[in-house]
């Protein structure tokens, strides 16, 4: 037998609705690669640490200082840092060890690999990150409070916006770059100098998603100079700008470093 | 014949790629037409680039290949005509056999994607193992639902990177079967290798890589023939090395003869005629011949010379 025999079954290819835009199979795929590889135990220790925290200071510490500052810096550092493991891994780990190829070796639109991955991404950080900023604002001030809700969604938009950032420096560079540039932005675009030097925050999204909580929890911790209106405008802008950009990247997809 | 259109072929026109200073493939022009050819050369020949710029995972730097008639630059539709089994050990290593096959075949999106991927499974002698995770494989294993997943979706164009490494012989007699016939049934396999026996054995029309640059090219057997005819160097040891060098000399099949710590150099410029003389010289001289060794069989320098000629 020989599969030319099939000739006629496979040129009559089915056709789905969404083809165009995210692919099941992708989707599938990369989500068990990101849970099968050793990392993925790592996404898991910020998460534990920050709710092992809420805990001890909710029952050591007899003030309602902590949750905004606490939550609000180092809850969304640890979003930050997740979204970057993880975002920086559905297309970067497969870069480098050259699976990718057997995804790109296929007629599915570059576009559409890169916006599988992006959801992908995007679900395991709100799993990982999101899902635990909010326990750890239930712990500390009620599953309904407006800080907790106010830090549930800052942290929605945060995961949608870091994701396509660090999606989009894993196409366009090494992962081993993509990975430094993704910390250098974290700790010293957003962690220094935005609050530092004004202006530099509208290019921060821990500022964007800061000003979504600000607009529910109403506290002067979590206050980055920003309205909501930019905060929103400036997430949705970036999300597009970073996406189309590695949607471009990887329609030009070359593989590197090879003189052979 | 099964009514493959395959008669665009692959096309390469003045084709070169460098990175920084180094030129990895230079100035090369071929067609590659229905039937088995075979990519030869050494390692680091620019092979793996030209299969990645006919798949259109590397842009030229100059020239234009297509394939099918269409520049394969920026063109993933035309894997719904194009395979490509990558050199790279690299597959999802926690899917089993199967689901990675049946997962190409619904990229692909197969009508049928689970059959496509049985008979796929089928034609490359994997179903055994077809269950078990792919970490489990052996690399000739992994190569083997490699190509299975590749050609899922019964491609027209072929392309390999090395498919036989890794493999047992009985693995690789079967995948040289599997190729000669899909070659044979009008389909473009182009496969590289740096080894001519693999090429010799499974390939009627071959392109030899030296350097970036095409050193030969077409029917295996003249390039053979003009491997053979290539001026050869042996080493000599007998009784009187010296003696032997002066008798050798005088014959229109050797060119050069030079006396070394190691015993004598002759370069033969008549292979055949050389190989069937040597033993009546030293006999006619009374000189006991006890080793002729040849000095420069590496594929190495047989690309060389190819490349010089």
């Amino acid at each position: 037998m020989t599969i030319a025999t099939e000739r006629t079954v496979a040129s009559e290819r089915t056709v789905h609705p969404m083809s165009g835009v995210l692919n099941p199979v992708i989707m599938r795929l990369t989500l068990r690669a990101a849970l099968n590889r050793k990392r993925a135990l790592l996404f898991a220790v910020p998460a534990v640490i920050l709710i092992g925290i809420s805990a001890l200071l909710k029952w050591k510490a007899h003030s309602s200082v902590w949750p905004p500052e606490f939550l609000g810096v180092v809850g969304f550092l640890i979003l930050a840092l997740t979204a970057l493991i993880v975002g920086g891994s559905v297309i970067g780990a497969e870069v480098e060890d050259g699976s990718i190829m057997h995804l790109l070796a296929t007629p599915v639109s570059r576009r559409s690999v890169v916006l599988s991955k992006y959801v992908v991404a995007v679900a395991l950080t709100i799993a990982f990150a999101v899902v635990p900023e909010y326990l750890a604002g239930a712990i500390a001030t009620g599953p309904t409070s407006k800080l907790t809700i106010g830090l549930l969604i800052g942290a929605l938009a945060g995961a949608v916006v870091y994701n396509a950032l660090f999606v989009m420096l894993t196409a366009v560079f090494s992962p081993t770059r993509a990975l430094a540039f993704g910390l250098l932005y974290i700790l010293v675009w957003e962690g220094l100098l935005a609050s530092l030097i004004p202006g530099v925050g509208l290019l921060s999204v821990e500022h964007y998603s800061l000003a979504i909580t600000n607009s529910i929890a109403h506290n002067s911790a979590l206050d980055a100079h920003i309205t909501l209106g930019t905060g929103i405008g400036m997430g949705i802008a970036v999300s597009i700008v970073t996406l189309v950009l590695a949607v471009v990247r990887m329609s030009a997809f070359s593989i590197k470093g090879d003189v052979a | 014949m099964t009514g493959v259109n395959t008669s665009m072929g692959i096309e390469l026109r003045g084709v070169s790629r460098w990175y920084g200073n180094v030129v990895a493939v230079n100035d090369i022009t071929m067609t590659i037409g229905p039937g088995v050819t075979g990519l030869l050369g050494p390692n680091g020949a620019g092979k793996t680039t030209i299969m990645h710029m006919i798949a259109g995972f590397l842009a030229p730097s100059r020239g234009e290949v297509t394939v099918a008639g269409r520049s394969s630059w920026r063109n993933p539709d035309m894997f719904r005509q194009v395979a490509l089994v990558p050199e790279r050990d690299s597959v999802y290593a926690f899917l089993t056999g199967k689901e990675f096959v049946a997962a190409t075949a619904r990229l692909h999106r197969l009508p049928d994607p689970d059959g496509a991927a049985k008979r796929a499974i089928e034609l490359l002698e994997m179903a055994e193992a077809q269950d078990r995770r792919i970490s489990t494989y052996s690399k000739g294993m992994r190569q083997r639902i490699k190509v299975a997943a590749a050609i899922v979706h019964d491609p027209e164009y072929v392309l390999l990177d090395e498919p036989f490494n890794g493999m047992d012989p009985r693995q690789r007699l079967h995948m040289m079967d599997l190729l000669h016939t899909q070659g044979q049934q009008g389909r473009v396999i182009v496969f590289s290798s740096h080894i001519l026996e693999e090429v010799e054995r499974l390939s009627g029309i071959i392109q030899v890589i030296v350097g970036g640059r095409l050193a030969a090219s077409g029917d295996f057997r003249a390039i053979r023939r003009l491997m053979t005819n290539r001026p050869h160097v042996f080493l000599l040891s007998s009784s009187d090395n010296r003696a032997l060098g002066s008798a050798l000399i005088g014959r229109p099949a050797v060119s050069a003869v030079e006396l070394t710590q190691h015993g004598l150099q002759v370069r033969a410029s008549d292979y055949g005629t050389f190989t069937r003389e040597i033993a009546s010289i030293s006999r006619d001289h009374g000189i006991r011949l006890t080793q002729v060794r040849p000095a420069d069989e590496s594929l190495e320098s047989v690309f060389t010379y190819l490349l010089a000629s």
